[in-house]
Parts: structure tokens; sequence; C-alpha cells
């Protein structure tokens, strides 16, 4: 297959993607979530989240768009400053889970042996502990703040990539085209590089985008808990600060941290299954 | 089947989830035992006095040799003798069998609504797979999915229970049937937070089971669409419905580890958060170690019946 063929199917995918609307909207809602985190994270917006703007509790209005909190803090600004924190904590997450998947599936489908058996039972063990359990004690270690977010979330999302990854592998790994390499002269590496993951790299995009949200939601429960991020904003912490807000009618920090936590877990909910259409043909129309 | 090959079977399956506790127990001894400070500057305070550390040491066993001390935990897993909590004295094993019982009381009502609600809802949308109605369900579930947990709780109290009144706002009673008013609203929510994800998953398999053979055969000779769909379909979507019932049940367990907090149900997710809260080693331990034997167990559960319902699968 030469290079060019290789493009066009990634294009082909790529321009199914844009056909629906639905698909549309929600690559814009991610690409804006983005942009938000980034000027965010320049300093540019929201740096100013931590200023007393009002008083305590002002509902919505024309000058407070989303209201104020107890210290008078404006509610947009603390939503955009949680932003960066939500997509920062799903794209690091879903880099590390990535990272750990692919190589330890990679390794234990292409080598077998004690390799495989051992790769398989680490991940049978993890797998057998709850999740929230693992993330209990993992910022037991790690302290707390959003370091530890990071690693524990990354730490406990990669077990279904391996698995998948491995089973691709052993799929491939006795094909035509890699006896061909074989003969060539290849090398393990090169084989598995150049040749097996290029052809599984749909799996890792489809699961990118599954990670990603499961570890903007799990950091909201991690804020729930007081293990997640500290000193900054975010979507978990507004949340459960609307625990003693809603019985004295103070709603919106929870609605408008709801809605900006729901849009973007669902574009990229919506994203996944798009891609899965895509890039993976067997499941088309499902 | 004979019955001596199924019998071999699951010995065999059980022996599998040794390596696991072993491994599970290892963990566990590796982040309480060896990575996480020392319990008894949690215990004793910052300001506790060598004398009194070292006192304290050797009334927890640790200052016995490490493998020793590995055993114990492995040992616990099969004997459930977790000792005690260090925040109450109590003793951990009953603490959890009551715990458990308080939250099987939330989970198993919440558990059967949530699994005939998503099947039969899977179904319909199987039965109008590309029309409207399925349409629909699959944008209702994708929504359902992407709604954080802590909001369903959130409003969920606030409208029901704060709001209108209809349930209480939080608390529990022990005892059949005083416990009923307090696990209505909370079972609710656990079907609401669950009910997307098994929707979609089982319409997968209906639709998986759809383009099989068999059904264009069935279809062939005739057969209306429902009788294909209850008939056939249905009957071969057993197995994969059967082992996602039981695999679910361990994570049921713990996943109403925030509902039983919000709600004040002293349950296993309660006890859970408490131990978080207080840094209480054993209680987290002796919890992940029970969670990850039910896991095991409940696998092996899954394993055995998927090849009792399904025939074809061969007992290797």
């Amino acid at each position: 297959m030469n290079q060019a063929s290789v493009q066009s199917i990634w294009i082909q995918a790529f321009l199914s993607l844009l056909k629906s609307k639905l698909t549309l909207a929600s690559l814009v809602i991610v690409v804006s979530y983005s942009l938000l985190a980034l000027l965010a994270h320049a300093g540019i917006i929201a740096s100013n989240w931590n200023l007393d703007i009002g008083a305590s509790y002002e509902p919505p209005s024309a000058i407070h768009w989303f209201g104020t909190d107890i210290f008078g803090r404006s509610v947009v600004t603390k939503i955009i400053k949680s932003t960066e924190v939500a997509m920062y904590v799903g794209f690091i997450v879903s880099i590390i889970a990535i990272s750990i998947g692919v190589l330890l599936g990679a390794i234990a489908g292409y080598f077998g042996g004690i390799v495989d058996e051992l790769i398989v039972w680490f991940y049978s063990t993890l797998a057998a502990i709850p999740n929230i359990m693992l993330l209990i004690s993992l910022t037991f270690i790690l302290g707390k703040g959003i370091l530890a977010v990071y690693v524990a979330l990354g730490m406990t999302n990669w077990i279904e990539l391996c698995r998948l990854i491995r089973g691709e592998v052993i799929r491939h790994k006795d094909k035509e085209y890699i006896q061909a390499a074989t003969a060539l002269g290849a090398s393990h590496w090169r084989k598995l590089v150049k040749h097996i993951l290029p052809n599984i790299m749909h799996i890792v995009i489809i699961q990118f985008s599954a990670i990603f949200q499961i570890a903007i939601k799990s950091e909201v429960i991690l804020s729930y808990l007081g293990l997640g991020v500290q000193n900054s904003p975010s979507w978990g912490i507004m949340i459960n600060d609307a625990r003693v807000e809603l019985m004295r009618g103070v709603w919106w920090q929870l609605v408008f941290a709801s809605i900006a936590m729901f849009l973007i877990v669902l574009a990229f909910n919506n994203l996944s299954d798009s891609l899965r259409d895509a890039l993976d043909p067997k499941l088309r129309g499902k | 089947m004979s019955f001596m090959s199924l019998y071999s079977y699951i010995i065999r399956r059980l022996s599998y989830i040794i390596p696991i506790l072993v491994g599970v127990c290892l963990l566990i001894f590796f982040i309480f035992n060896i990575v996480a400070g020392d319990p008894t500057i949690i215990l004793l305070g910052k300001h506790a006095n060598p004398r009194q550390m070292a006192e304290l040491r050797h009334e927890l066993g640790l200052d016995r040799h490490w493998f020793i001390q590995y055993l114990d935990i492995l040992k616990s897993a099969f004997t459930f003798d977790f000792g005690r909590s260090w925040a109450t004295k109590q003793h951990i094993a009953p603490m959890l069998k009551l715990g458990t019982w308080v939250s099987l009381t939330l989970v198993i009502p919440a558990f059967v609504v949530t699994s005939i609600l998503a099947i039969s809802t899977a179904l319909l949308a199987a039965f109008f797979r590309g029309r409207l109605i399925d349409k629909g369900l699959v944008v209702l579930t994708v929504i359902m999915m992407s709604i954080s947990i802590l909001v369903y709780i959130l409003f969920g109290q606030w409208i029901f229970a704060y709001k209108l009144g209809w349930f209480e706002i939080a608390g529990y009673e022990y005892g059949f049937p005083d416990f009923i008013p307090y696990i209505i609203l909370p079972a609710m929510i656990l079907v609401l937070v669950n009910l997307g994800s098994d929707v979609r998953f089982y319409r997968t398999v209906f639709l998986d089971e759809m383009y099989q053979d068999y059904v264009r055969t069935a279809r062939a000779k005739g057969l209306s669409e429902r009788a294909v769909l209850f008939k056939h379909v249905l009957k071969n979507a057993m197995a994969p419905i059967i082992t996602n019932l039981v695999i679910q049940i361990p994570a049921w367990l713990l996943g109403t580890l925030l509902v039983e907090s919000f709600f004040g149900i002293p349950g296993l997710g309660g006890i859970t958060l408490n131990a978080i809260n207080n840094s209480d080693f054993p209680v987290i331990k002796a919890i992940t170690i029970l969670s990850a034997v039910s896991y095991v167990i409940f696998s092996v559960i899954t394993d055995v019946l998927y090849t009792l319902v399904d025939p074809r699968i061969k007992l290797s």
C-alpha cells in the first residue's frame, strides 16, 4: 500500500465525519473548548477568576451573565478557568493511558509467551480492583492535586485499550504482509511500528476520544471527594459547592457548570461513535 | 456436556483466580504498607514521640518482616478476617457485612429495574432499527451517558425531595419495610445513571444477532419481524445478556458510593467514604480486597453460565 492511498483512507474517513451535522457540531465544541483552555492557560482570558466583581451570590443578570459565587466571583470566568483544568486533564490522561496501553498491548501481543502472560496478569489484577478504589489508593500515594489526578486517571484508563491492541496485534502478526516484511529482514521494532501499528491506529483514535470524556467525568468525581484539583476552580468543585447552595436557592453555579461539562462530554461521546463508524468499517451502520 | 467436564472446568477456572488475588494483594501491600506515609503519624499526629510510635508500630504489626505482612493481607482475602478499623476500633468483617446488606437493599431494586427497562428499550430500538424511534433512542442514551452522576443526584435530591417533598432528603432505617421510603429516590437515580450505557450495550447485542444468517433464514421462511425478534434473536442474545448482567453485579455494589454518601445511606459506599476521610487503611484495604474477590468470583460465574447457556462454547 503506498503512502498516497494510506492518506486518502484517512482523508476519506475525515470527510465522511464532516458529513454529519451532529459530528460537525461536536468537532466545533471540542475545538472551541480547546481554544478556551489554551487561551486561559496562556493567561489571556479568565486569569482574574479569583477577583471579587460583585456581591455574594448575585443571580444571573446582564452584567454577570452566569451570576456570582459565595465570594462574589464571576461564575462565567470560573467556568472558563475550569475548562482549562478539564481539557488538560482529558488530554494528558488520554496521552498517558494511550502510551501505556499501546506499549504494553503491542509488546504482549507481538512477543507472546511469558511477557504476554505477565502483562495479561498485570492488567487482570488492575481490572479486578474497582476504579474508584484504585483512584483513592493512588491519591494516597501521590498526595492531592492536579499531578495526582493525571497519574491516577492515566493509570486506571489504559486497560481496555491494552486489551484491544493486544488482540489486534495477535490478529495481524501472522498475516502475509508481516511474513513478507520478515522475509525482507525487517526487525521486530520495524514490523511493529512501521507495519502493524498503522493498521490498528483507528482503535487508538477511537479510544482517545472515549478516554478523554471518561477523564473529564472522573475529574469531577475526584474533586467532589476532595482528591482533585487544588487552588483552581473546576467544574467538580463548583458542582460540589452546589450541595449547600441549592438549599438557599442558588442554582446558577450548578446549572452552568453542569451544562459546560455536559456539552464537552456529549461532544466526545458522539465523536467516538462517529469515529468508530468512519474508521471501523465492520461496525458501519450499527 | 457431561457433568464431570463442567465440574473440572469450574475447578480449573477457579484456579485462575489465585494469581489475580496474589496480584491484588501485592498491589494493596505495595500501596499501603510501602509507599503510603507512616500510619503512626496519621494515627498519633505530627507531635508523637518516637517511643509511642514504636509501640504503635508493634501493636499494628508493622515491625514484622515485610513478607509476613504481605501474607497477612493475602490470608485475609480467603479468611475475610480484616482485623479492626483504626477509626472506630470495630471489627471490620461484621461492619462490612452490615454495610453490604444495606447496599443490597438499594442495589437490588435499582439493578432489576435498570436491567428490565434497558433490555426492553433495546428490543424496541432493535425492532425499529434505523428508523426515527431508534435514532431518537440512540441520541437519548448518549445524552444520558454524558450527564455527570453528581448532576443526577443533586437535581434529583433538590427537586423531588427538597422542593416537592415526595421522598426523604436523606437517611436510612434498618429492617424491612422501614427502609423503603429512603431508597426509592436513590434507586431511581441509580436507574437513570446506568440506563443509557445499558440500553446501548443491549441494542448492539440485538443488532449483532440480527445480521446473522439464521435471522435471514427465519425471515425467508416468512416469519413476522416480531416472531424473529422474540423467538430467535432474544433467545440467541441470552448469552451476552446474562454475561453482562452477572459481570455488572460487583461494580454495582461500589457504584452506589456517591449516591449513598449524598443520601446518608450507611452501606458499603458510606463506609468507604468515611474510611477515606479518616485515612482508615485497614477498612480501605478490606473493601478493595472484597471487591476484587467478588469481581473474580463473578467473572468465573459469568464464564460458567456462558458455557451453560451457549453450547457452542467449548470448555477450554
